[in-house]
């Protein structure tokens, strides 16, 4: 099914089952220990072996020599592969650096050998008797210093419309900052893992992964197998983030080791290999200059952005929300890529806006104190309806005024004292700050393939995956609601490579994506089944297990008594997204104490309002903002890779070094949803809020912290030994 | 081995930029392993989720391993192996534990109750209940930590066990938010589900006490 025409009255439109907001159907299993993760798959397979995962202990180099001989003796080995024994490997598509190092070294803790064993306890024993000469070679580690000489980031052209340098020169009010966001982590709960079982020639990986198809891909071509050898499972993952968007090296060394072995083996990545194995966000370094009237009107807005990636890599496109998100005649944003031998950069939740409004969001409230007006005014002067680099296109929804008023109005914000360190509570120093929420909608070709079975029960299958965003249970929704069953005689299955290929999760475009797609197939299984009833499929409604059309019904189950009915489509999108600007938008309002002594940031209350398209369960689509909310309360208070430029690794390669919010950080949290339908998105009418959610929240932190205090942090996280010296004497 | 002279890394100096390089240096070290000796095995009695469980394991087995790898309860979750997120949270002998940081021959004779123990997807126990009506939780794989513990936790305030943010160790705890939130804060969830986790327990609870904020 193409969707190339705005969407008009669909049967989702009844909202009798999507919209509300159902339980997960997902959470009896989840809660009771009982969904099977990658590595769990006692249920599958038998036999398993155990590998264990050697990093490199260099960032870049070669290696000289290996010992492998205390290792292959040890007790339980089964055997050990290294990129010389593991024969020729090519490197996914998605991948920038090899799965397997060695001899060259692309990067700390790159993969270097793997150790298969009978147990976990005698792999890894093993694993620490592999001695590895290497021969250490100078690399580039610190972005500051590498950042001068760094060239434009390619696929991502500057952009200029009007004559930025001439408006920002004439602007009577000016504001030229810097900014600098930190590497930060997924740090999702459940480490990469796989088990891996060859019968013949045929792969199949229990793993724990996104996208399945691209990873499929990438699977066959770094082993140089075909794709069709090729089958991925992946029915429940333990977060992702992003961090799972790509085939890791669990998948690729399980697989390697077990074709050694000629048994199934099983990797999970240790926690402490994860953060210097796999991708991280890139840090960025920011410069933002706004020129604006005494009244307020932004006249010249300008983004640069640096970043640095291994050789091959992307940068952080951290400037990409600056194109979009304010109005002003004359603008600019450029993009800058420096090498850097730290681990590979890659997508995480919000990749690009989540920093670049980290910078964005406070440059705004510097502005808005610059020119003495509230932050919230400035934004809402500033508002536009179009894509201000192309005035003739206008955006598809944009309701960011009405989420930033209504945020202030439930939020108390005139409350806020604009003078900062003015509130007091005892021995806190209280301050508010907001933010624009902003983050573009995408829209990918889904598939599925629906089956109304011979009693009556609907199962839904895609290779779709549920990172925990709520896949299960909104394709759960959009099937029902389009047969016109009850949730629980819809069956759902996810995460598997031969089912038809979706949208996948990433980018906030799965849960939009993917629904459509179920809708596509729904719309093909009511043609199927009305015609097999005898119904004219142009008006046969759907519901209570009946369908009907002119006067008469009969149960649904009734097309199927013969044989079940089997259908597959896939939404596919044409032009839409080129003609008009399809984004997603919020406010987020937080309130923090400052402990008038030390400097302690506490959070006191958030409150996120999203703007984001129809909203297909409002229970799970909340837990995305929360979710998101809390990390990006990470981002501005805590998370941040440290970096051993000399060495070149993430010093803090672990959950106790490398912090994330924990129940003490984070206060209750309010997320408002405004009523709202995209027809030009697809027949759901969606969009995505999974990445909204995290795109500002860090500012918000940030500019309350100033209001509270009178400190302005411009480098990311927020700590307090960055407030000390500027906190107001104490009363 | 790491040092070397043409990235003008002596030993020496190699000891002095610091702990962490140091460690870098040791990890594929060969000196500091073990001979390779045949692993030591012991048998040992545990009692799961009421049922007695006799394994012959290897003495390294961690009672997590024991649990996920031995026993096929695979409820019990690896997030870390290094006790730093909570993921594997067991209740052992009626308190809350790591079991990635215990091993399992430690435990002869000890009675373990894990998430498998509490309740199935038919019979949900009231915590899983209001995990799921609360949301809370997303990816789910910190979430029979996340029980495990507030199950436990909730029987620490009940047996008048302070905690950091408790103000008087004189009086018995209460439930407040901040203990709440405080005692909770050993499990770590990424997903951030913090706020309906909050909800759920507190409802199970029966509702907070209303204290100082933290």
């Amino acid at each position: 099914m193409k969707f190339d025409t705005p969407a008009t009255t669909n049967p989702i439109d009844q909202l009798k089952i999507v919209g509300k907001p159902v339980d997960r159907i997902d959470g009896p299993l989840k809660t009771t220990g009982t969904a099977p993760y990658a590595y769990e798959r006692h249920d599958a397979l038998e036999g398993v072996a155990y590998g264990y995962v050697v990093g490199s202990a260099i960032a870049k180099g070669r290696i000289k020599a290996m010992d492998l001989g205390r290792a292959r003796a040890a007790p339980g080995v089964l055997t050990v592969v290294t990129a010389q024994t593991a024969g020729k490997l090519g490197k996914g598509d998605n991948n920038t650096a090899r799965l397997l190092g060695g001899p060259e070294i692309e990067h700390y803790h790159q993969a270097v050998a793997v150790v298969v064993a009978e147990t976990f306890e005698q792999a890894r024993a093993a694993a620490a008797l592999i001695k590895i000469d290497y021969e250490r070679a100078k690399g580039t580690f610190d972005l500051a210093s590498a950042k001068d000489g760094a060239p434009p980031a390619k696929d991502n052209p500057d952009t200029a419309v009007g004559d930025f340098d001439t408006a920002f020169a004439a602007a009577p009010v000016k504001l030229d900052e810097a900014y600098t966001t930190p590497d930060q982590a997924h740090a999702m709960m459940e480490p990469h893992a796989s088990i891996a079982a060859w019968k013949g020639d045929k792969l199949t990986l229990w793993t724990s992964n996104q996208m399945i198809a691209w990873s499929r891909g990438d699977v066959a071509k770094t082993l140089g197998i075909p794709k069709d050898d090729v089958r991925l499972v992946s029915p429940y993952i333990g977060g992702g983030f992003g961090g799972k968007l790509f085939v890791r090296a669990d998948a690729i060394l399980a697989a390697l080791g077990a074709k050694a072995t000629g048994r199934p083996v099983k990797i999970a990545l240790p926690r402490p290999l994860m953060f210097n194995n796999t991708t991280h966000r890139p840090a960025t370094i920011q410069r933002i200059r706004i020129g604006a009237t005494q009244d307020g009107r932004i006249t010249a807005i300008g983004h640069e952005s640096w970043s640095g990636d291994l050789p091959g890599g992307g940068p952080e496109t951290a400037t990409q929300q600056t194109r979009l998100l304010y109005a002003g005649a004359n603008r600019m944003t450029k993009m800058k890529l420096a090498v850097l031998d730290l681990p590979e950069g890659n997508a995480m939740r919000a990749p690009g806006e989540a920093p670049g409004l980290m910078a964005l969001e406070v440059a705004i409230d510097e502005l808005a104190e610059k020119l003495g007006m509230d932050p919230v005014e400035l934004r809402v002067l500033n508002d536009t309806q179009v894509d201000p680099e192309k005035p003739g296109r206008p955006f598809s929804q944009r309701r960011l005024v009405e989420c930033l008023r209504t945020g202030a109005d439930r939020f108390g914000w005139n409350r806020r004292q604009a003078r900062p360190g003015q509130v007091r509570d005892g021995r806190w120093l209280v301050g508010m700050g907001v933010a624009a929420a902003f983050r573009n909608n995408m829209v990918m070709k889904s598939a599925a393939r629906v089956r109304l079975e011979t009693s009556g029960q609907i199962t839904v299958e895609t290779d779709m995956t549920d990172i925990g965003t709520g896949s299960y249970t909104i394709i759960a929704q959009t099937a029902a609601e389009m047969m016109g069953v009850p949730l629980h005689r819809v069956t759902v299955k996810l995460g598997d490579s031969t089912f038809p290929v979706s949208a996948g999760s990433g980018g906030q475009w799965g849960g939009n994506s993917s629904t459509a797609g179920v809708y596509a197939a729904c719309v093909k299984l009511r043609e199927a089944a009305a015609t097999k009833l005898g119904f004219d499929p142009t008006v046969a409604e759907f519901s209570d297990g009946q369908v009907k059309a002119g006067g008469r019904n009969a149960p649904l189950a009734q097309a199927a008594t013969e044989a079940p009915l089997v259908v597959e489509d896939a939404m596919e999108y044409g032009d839409l997204t080129k003609t008009h600007q399809q984004s997603t938008f919020g406010g987020h309002f937080v309130e923090v104490g400052v402990d008038a002594a030390t400097a302690e940031i506490r959070i006191r209350r958030m409150l996120a309002v999203c703007a984001a398209g129809r909203i297909l369960n409002p229970k799970s689509a909340r837990s995305q903002v929360i979710g998101a909310m809390t990390m990006g309360a990470g981002a501005a208070l805590m998370e941040e890779l440290a970096v051993d430029k000399r060495l070149g690794f993430f010093v803090n390669h672990d959950l106790a070094g490398y912090e994330v919010p924990v129940h003490a950080d984070i206060p209750h949290q309010e997320v408002v949803f405004l009523d709202e339908t995209d027809p030009m998105s697809s027949p759901m009418k969606a969009k995505g809020v999974g990445e909204l959610g995290i795109c500002g929240v860090a500012a918000a932190v940030a500019n309350a912290v100033y209001n509270a205090t009178g400190v302005r942090v411009r480098d990311y996280p927020v700590t307090l030994d960055k407030l000390l010296d500027g906190m107001p004497t104490l009363a | 081995m790491v040092e070397q002279s043409d990235a003008g890394l002596s030993r020496r100096g190699l000891m002095a930029v610091g702990v962490a390089s140091a460690a870098v240096a040791s990890a594929p070290s060969a000196t500091a392993a073990p001979a390779q000796d045949a692993p030591i095995l012991a048998t040992v009695t545990l009692e799961v989720n009421d049922r007695k469980q006799t394994l012959h394991l290897d003495t390294r087995t961690t009672l997590l391993d024991a649990l996920r790898e031995h026993l096929k309860l695979t409820g019990t979750k690896k997030g870390c192996d290094h006790g730093q997120c909570g993921a594997c949270t067991v209740i052992v002998e009626g308190r809350r534990i790591n079991a990635c940081l215990t091993l399992a021959v430690m435990h002869e004779g000890d009675t373990i109750t894990t998430i498998e123990g509490l309740g199935t997807p038919e019979r949900l126990h009231p915590l899983q209940a209001a995990f799921v009506r609360h949301d809370g939780y997303q990816c789910g794989y910190c979430t029979p930590g996340q029980i495990c513990s507030a199950k436990a936790m909730l029987d620490e305030i009940k047996a008048g066990v302070p905690s950091h943010v408790t103000a008087d160790l004189s009086d018995k705890p209460k439930l407040t938010e901040a203990e709440l939130r405080e005692r909770m804060s050993g499990n770590i969830c990424r997903c951030g589900a913090y706020s309906n986790i909050v909800e759920a327990i507190a409802e199970v609870a029966g509702g907070l006490v209303k204290g100082e904020p933290a």
